[in-house]
C-alpha cells in the first residue's frame, strides 16, 4: 500500500514503463506499471510526470485512475527500493482505461516486507512433524524428489497425486501450465491429477467441444453489436467487470446503434435486449434494470432446471420457424434426433422452470424472432458457473448449444457467439493426459489411494465440493506422515525420505506438498511448502476471454528464493534425472530430460511455441501450431492489445490474430456442428436427496470485491473490514422466522457437513434460497455441497440443500455494512 | 472499439441524478499556482473550514460544501444516531468527498438507504459505515472529511481528509 492515505508519489517522466495484464479475472485488463527509485518523485505539471497529467488542479472525471491502492514500494534482491504505480491502459481495447476493484489492487498485493503481503512464502518450508522449518531448495528438492522417486519406483505413477492450475494469470500462464504439465504427464506419467477448481482432469465445456464449438469463440466487440444477449448463470458486473461495463452496457444503453448500422447494412438496429437466466436477482441484473428496465428480462428459473428451459425454447423456435434451415442443412448434423429427444412444450417448460409461458414467449421473441425485414436476430449467449457448476453440466451445454446452433447464433455471424464468460484467464499448453481417464481424485484420496499429494497453485480445502469430508481424509492421512516424521529423531535427509515412504506405503499416510504464493489453508496438512511467484515477478503469457494473448513483463523480484512454477517443475525433474543417472538408470533418466530451462521464456519456447511443429511430440495448446509465431520480443511490442489466438500471420513485426471462430467450419472431424440429444432428467440423485430432506437451496458464487480463495485479500485490512467472513444472503421473512439478524453468524448443515457464514439479509434473496460467497477462508461453502458430478466428473457446486440456524451473534455489525449491494436509484 | 459509452452517459445520467444533490460545486477551478509544490510532508497543510451550524442541519439531509478547496465537492450529513467517525453531541455528523474514488464521477446521496451512489460504474458507499464500499469498482472507500464540533458556537468544522480524493496527487493541491 502507499505510505500515506491522502497522497501518492507520481512517476517521474523517466520512470520505467512496462505492460501488465491484470492477473485476476478472465477479462485481463491492460495496465501500465511505472517503476522508479523510491527517493524520486515526478512533479505535478504535465511535463513533470510520466502520466502527462496536470495535477496542479483537480482532474476531471475519467482523466485516469490513481488511488493509493495502486501504489507500493518494493525492495529488490540488491536491496534497492522502488516506487511502483500501476495504472489502467487507456489504449487497451479490453478495458479502455477502466479498472475493477480487483485489478486496481494489484499494486497493494505486491510483495513488500512489513505489509500484509509479507505473509508470502519466501523460501521452502519443511515440517518436522512438530514445527515448520525454513529451508533451502536443495534440501526441499531432495525430500520431494526422494519421496517421489521411491513411490514411482516401487508403486508406480498412479500413487502420485496432483491438484494443479490449468489456467492463465497468476498461478498459471502458458509457461507454467507447460512446465507442470511436462513434469506430471511426460516425466512422471501420473493420471491422478485434478484441476484446481474441480476434482478431476477434464474440460468444463466437454459437450460444446464435442459439438464442435470451443467455448471462447467470439470477440468482446461482438457483445457491442448483438441484438440480444442471453446471459445464463452469469453475473458479469461482479465477475467480468470491464467486459460488462465497456462492451455489454453500451449496447444496452443504445450507444452502439451507429456501429451496428455500419456493420450490418440494411438490418434493423436498436439498443440491445438482455435476458438473464438465473434463479437469483444478481447485482448485474439490478444495474441493467436501473439503466434500461424495458430492455431487460429476468428468467428466474427453479434451481437446476436449465435443460428444461433450453429444450422448451428449442421446441418453440422450431414450431415458430425461427431457425436457420439453410445453415442447419449445410453446416450441421443431427438436428432431427435432437429436436425429437429434447421436445418439450412451453407449458411443460413453464411447469418445470417456474417461469410463466408469457415470459418464455417474450424471451423467444427477443432472442430469436426474425427482425423486421426478415434478417435473423444476432443473439450472443454467454454463460458461466451457473451452467458449468450446474445440474449436469454436459446435459445443459448440450441443450443450450442445440438452441444456439439451430438459430445460427454461432458459426461466424458477428454479434453472435456462444461463449463461456470465464473465471481465470486461460493459458493451456500441456502434453496430453497420459491415460485419458477421468478419475474422481477427491474420492480416490478419501478412499485412501494416492501416497503423495501436491497442491500446486490450488487450494481444494477452501474450494472443492464435499470439502469437509475431503479435508478430514487429507488431515487424517497427513497426520500419519507427521507422526512418522516426529519419531524420526536425528534422521538424515535420506532417512527422513525412508520414514515418509514407510508412512505412505505401509500405514495409509499421505505426503502433502503445497506450491503457492502463500502458506494457505493447505499448510494445516502440508509437510512441504514451496514458494512460487506471480506476474510481475516473472514474465508470463496468458490469453483472455476473447483469446487475446499478452505478455505481462517482469518488473520486480519475487520474495526470497521464490521461483516461477515452470522452473520449480524443472528443478524437480532435473533432481529426479540426476538421481536416476546416479544409479545408472538411463531409461528413467531419459523420461526426465528436456527441462534444461534457465528462464520462463525457455519454458514458453519449449511448450507454446513448439506445439504442432515438425518433430514435436503431441502438445495440446491453445495457441495451436501458429503459436510458434509469437515470440516474447513480438509480444512485448504488441503491448496490452496483444494478439487474438489463433495467430493468422506475421505481417512485418505485427502478429495478426483471429476475431471470430468457425466462420467456415466447426471444430469436428467433418467440420460440421453436431447437435446432441439431451432430454430433461431432473436433478442429480444426491442433490435431490438433500432437497427432499432440507429446506434451503444453497447457491454460491463470487462477490465483486474478492478474488478466488481470497489468497491475497485475506491479508488486506480493507477486505478484512468488508468481508471478514463469507456472507450468506437470506430473505427477510426467512430471517425473521429463524430469529436471524444482519451480521449474525449462522450455521448451514446437511448430510455432508456444516459450515458457518455471516447473515446478510436482502429482499433480493427468494424465500428458501440463500446465496453464500464461494471459496472464503472463513466459512467454506463447499462443506455442504454433495459429491454429485456429471458424466465427466464436473461437480454440481451450485446445487445443494441445507438447513439454516443462528449460531451466535458476533460483532460484525460494528464494522461491516449490510446495505443492499444491488444498485438502485 | 467503441468509445466508452458510460463516459457520455455519465453526463446524461449525472445531469439528472446529481442535480438534487447539489453538485454545482464540481465546476473546476483553474489552477491557482503555476508550480505548486509537491506535498510530501508527513501531514498535509489542511485548512480548517467551518461548514455550518448543527442547529441548521436536518437529519438525513446532505449539506453541500467544498473542502479542502473550491474544486472538491463534499457533503455532510447528520445521521440522527451515532455512527463511526461521527461528531457532535450525538456523534452522528459525518462528511465525505462526493467524488467517486473510481473515476471521479459525482456520487449522489440516497437518503432512503443512506448511501452515496455513483451513476457511472455503480459503486455504492455506506454513509453510516465510514464510507465503506458496499459494492462496486471503487478501489477505496469514500474519503471521509474529518470534522470537529464546537459546542460553544454550535459550529461544525472540516479539518482534514481521511483517504485520497479522486483526481489528485495529494488532497491539498
Amino acid at each position: 500500500m502507499a505510505k500515506a492515505k491522502d497522497r501518492i508519489a507520481l512517476p517521474p517522466v523517466n520512470a520505467q514503463k512496462t505492460n501488465l495484464t491484470c492477473h485476476f479475472c478472465i477479462v485481463g485488463c491492460g495496465y501500465h506499471v511505472y517503476t522508479w527509485p523510491e527517493n524520486q518523485e515526478g512533479g505535478k505539471a504535465p511535463l513533470q510526470n510520466a502520466l502527462g497529467l496536470d495535477f496542479r488542479q483537480q482532474l476531471p472525471p475519467f482523466a485516469t485512475i490513481v488511488s493509493t491502492t495502486q501504489q507500493n514500494v518494493v525492495t529488490g534482491k540488491d536491496g534497492r527500493r522502488h516506487n511502483i504505480l500501476i495504472v489502467p491502459d487507456k489504449e487497451c481495447v479490453v478495458n479502455e482505461g477502466g479498472g475493477s476493484i480487483r485489478g486496481l489492487r494489484m499494486a497493494s498485493y505486491l510483495y513488500a516486507e512489513g505489509t500484509p503481503t509479507g505473509e508470502r512464502l519466501a523460501h521452502p518450508r519443511m515440517h518436522t512433524g512438530d514445527q515448520w522449518l525454513e529451508t533451502d531448495w536443495n534440501q526441499a528438492l531432495a525430500i520431494y524428489a526422494g519421496v517421489t522417486k521411491k513411490i514411482l519406483d516401487n508403486k508406480g505413477p498412479r500413487e502420485i497425486a496432483f491438484d494443479t492450475f490449468d489456467h492463465g494469470g497468476a498461478g498459471g500462464g502458458f509457461e507454467n501450465t507447460w512446465g507442470t504439465g511436462k513434469l506430471m504427464f511426460t516425466a512422471l506419467q501420473t493420471p491422478l491429477v485434478r484441476i484446481h477448481n474441480r476434482p478431476s482432469y477434464n474440460s468444463e465445456c466437454h459437450a460444446t467441444r464435442e459439438m464442435g464449438i470451443m467455448e471462447l469463440n467470439n470477440s468482446y466487440e461482438d457483445a457491442e453489436v448483438a441484438d440480444c444477449i442471453m446471459s445464463i448463470g452469469n453475473n458479469p458486473y461482479e465477475t467480468q467487470t470491464n467486459y460488462f461495463l465497456y462492451h455489454w452496457l453500451p449496447n444496452l444503453q443504445g450507444s452502439t446503434v451507429d456501429k451496428k448500422k455500419q456493420w450490418f447494412k440494411g438490418e434493423e438496429a436498436s439498443a440491445a435486449r438482455f435476458i438473464f437466466v438465473d434463479p437469483r436477482r444478481t447485482p448485474t441484473i439490478a444495474i441493467c434494470e436501473t439503466v434500461a428496465k424495458d430492455n431487460v428480462l429476468h428468467l428466474d428459473i427453479q434451481p437446476g432446471t436449465d435443460v428444461a428451459l433450453f429444450n422448451g425454447l428449442f421446441t418453440h423456435v422450431i414450431e415458430q420457424g425461427w431457425i436457420d434451415k439453410a445453415f442447419i442443412a449445410k453446416r450441421t448434423k443431427g438436428f432431427d434426433e435432437a429436436a425429437n429427444a429434447n421436445k418439450m412444450s412451453l407449458d411443460e417448460c413453464s411447469r418445470i422452470t417456474g417461469v410463466s409461458v408469457a415470459k418464455l414467449k417474450q424471451a423467444a421473441d427477443w432472442a430469436y424472432k426474425p427482425k423486421a425485414g426478415g434478417a435473423m436476430k444476432r443473439t450472443m449467449h454467454a454463460y458461466e458457473k451457473g451452467i458449468i457448476w450446474g445440474n449436469d453440466n454436459y446435459a445443459i451445454q448440450s441443450s443450450l448449444l442445440d438452441l444456439v446452433i439451430a438459430t445460427h447464433n454461432v458459426g461466424g455471424r458477428r454479434g453472435t457467439g456462444c461463449v463461456r464468460m470465464g473465471g481465470h484467464q486461460e493459458g493451456y499448453t500441456r502434453p496430453p493426459h497420459p491415460t485419458g481417464e477421468k478419475l474422481y481424485n477427491d474420492q480416490e484420496i478419501i478412499a485412501g489411494k494416492g501416497m503423495m499429494y501436491t497442491a500446486w497453485g490450488a487450494n481444494p480445502f477452501q474450494s472443492t465440493n464435499n470439502a469437509e469430508n475431503f479435508r478430514k481424509a487429507v488431515l487424517r492421512r497427513s497426520e500419519i506422515v507427521k507422526d512418522a516424521m516426529r519419531k524420526a529423531r536425528g534422521a538424515s535427509t535420506a532417512e527422513m525420505v525412508d520414514a515418509i515412504y514407510d508412512a505412505v506405503a505401509n500405514k495409509g499416510g499421505l505426503f502433502v506438498t503445497a506450491i503457492n504464493l502463500y502458506p494457505t489453508k493447505l499448510a494445516e496438512a502440508a509437510h512441504l511448502l514451496l514458494p512460487a511467484v506471480h506476474p510481475g515477478e516473472m514474465n508470463l503469457t496468458s490469453m483472455n476471454g476473447e483469446r487475446r494473448l499478452r505478455l505481462s513483463q517482469k518488473f520486480m523480484d519475487g520474495p526470497g528464493s521464490a521461483k516461477p512454477d515452470c522452473l520449480i517443475a524443472a528443478d524437480i525433474a532435473n533432481t529426479m534425472k540426476a538421481m536416476y543417472e546416479k544409479e545408472g538408470n538411463a531409461k528413467m533418466a531419459d523420461r526426465f530430460k528436456g527441462f534444461d530451462w534457465k528462464t520462463e521464456e525457455d519454458a514458453f519456447n519449449d511448450g507454446f511455441r513448439r506445439a504442432g511443429q515438425p518433430g514435436a511430440e503431441p502438445i495440446d495448446s491453445q495457441g495451436d501450431a501458429s503459436g510458434n509465431l509469437a515470440t516474447y520480443a513480438l509480444l512485448r511490442r504488441a503491448g496490452n492489445n496483444g494478439v487474438q489466438l489463433p495467430i493468422k500471420e506475421l505481417k512485418g513485426d505485427k502478429l495478426v490474430g483471429t476475431e471470430m471462430l468457425y466462420t467456415d467450419k466447426f471444430g469436428t472431424d467433418d467440420g460440421l456442428a453436431h447437435f446432441k440429444a439431451s432430454p430433461w432428467k431432473g436433478l442429480l440423485a444426491p442433490v435431490q436427496a438433500q432437497k427432499d430432506k432440507y429446506r434451503f437451496w444453497v447457491n454460491s458464487g463470487r462477490t465483486n470485491e474478492a478474488w478466488q480463495t481470497l489468497y491475497h485479500d485475506q491479508y488486506n485490512p480493507a477486505m478484512k473490514a468488508r468481508w471478514p467472513m463469507a456472507p450468506v444472503e437470506v430473505n427477510p421473512a426467512d430471517a425473521t422466522e429463524l430469529g436471524i439478524a444482519n451480521g449474525d453468524i449462522v450455521e448451514l448443515y446437511n448430510d455432508y457437513g456444516s459450515t458457518y457464514a455471516m447473515a446478510y439479509i436482502t429482499d433480493d434473496a427468494k424465500r428458501n434460497h440463500v446465496f453464500m460467497q464461494f471459496g472464503h477462508y472463513n466459512g467454506i461453502q463447499g462443506d455442504v455441497t454433495t459429491e454429485a458430478v456429471d458424466r465427466n466428473v464436473i461437480p454440481y457446486y451450485k446445487g445443494t440443500w441445507a438447513n439454516l440456524r443462528k449460531a451466535t451473534r458476533g460483532d460484525y455489525t460494528s464494522t461491516v455494512s449490510f446495505k443492499s449491494r444491488r444498485y438502485a436509484i | 472499439m467503441t468509445q466508452h459509452v458510460s463516459r457520455r452517459d455519465f453526463f446524461k445520467m449525472s445531469g439528472g441524478l446529481a442535480a438534487g444533490a447539489g453538485v454545482a460545486a464540481t465546476g473546476l477551478v483553474p489552477p491557482t499556482a503555476e508550480a505548486a509544490p509537491l506535498n510530501t510532508s508527513t501531514i498535509l497543510p489542511y485548512p480548517a473550514k467551518a461548514i455550518g451550524k448543527l442547529g441548521g442541519m436536518k437529519v438525513n439531509e446532505p449539506v453541500t460544501f467544498n473542502y479542502p478547496d473550491a474544486s472538491s465537492p463534499c457533503q455532510a450529513i447528520r445521521m440522527g444516531e451515532a455512527v463511526p467517525g461521527g461528531v457532535g453531541p450525538n456523534n452522528d455528523i459525518v462528511a465525505y468527498s462526493i467524488l467517486c474514488t473510481h473515476q471521479g464521477c459525482p456520487t449522489s446521496y440516497d437518503s432512503k438507504d443512506r448511501c452515496f451512489k455513483c451513476p457511472c460504474h455503480f459503486s455504492i458507499f455506506d454513509a453510516e459505515k465510514s464510507g465503506q464500499t458496499v459494492c462496486g469498482q471503487a478501489p477505496t472507500d469514500l474519503p471521509r472529511i474529518v470534522l470537529e464540533y464546537n459546542a460553544g458556537n454550535d459550529t461544525v468544522t472540516a479539518v482534514a481528509v481521511d483517504g485520497l480524493i479522486y483526481g489528485r496527487q495529494a488532497n491539498v493541491l
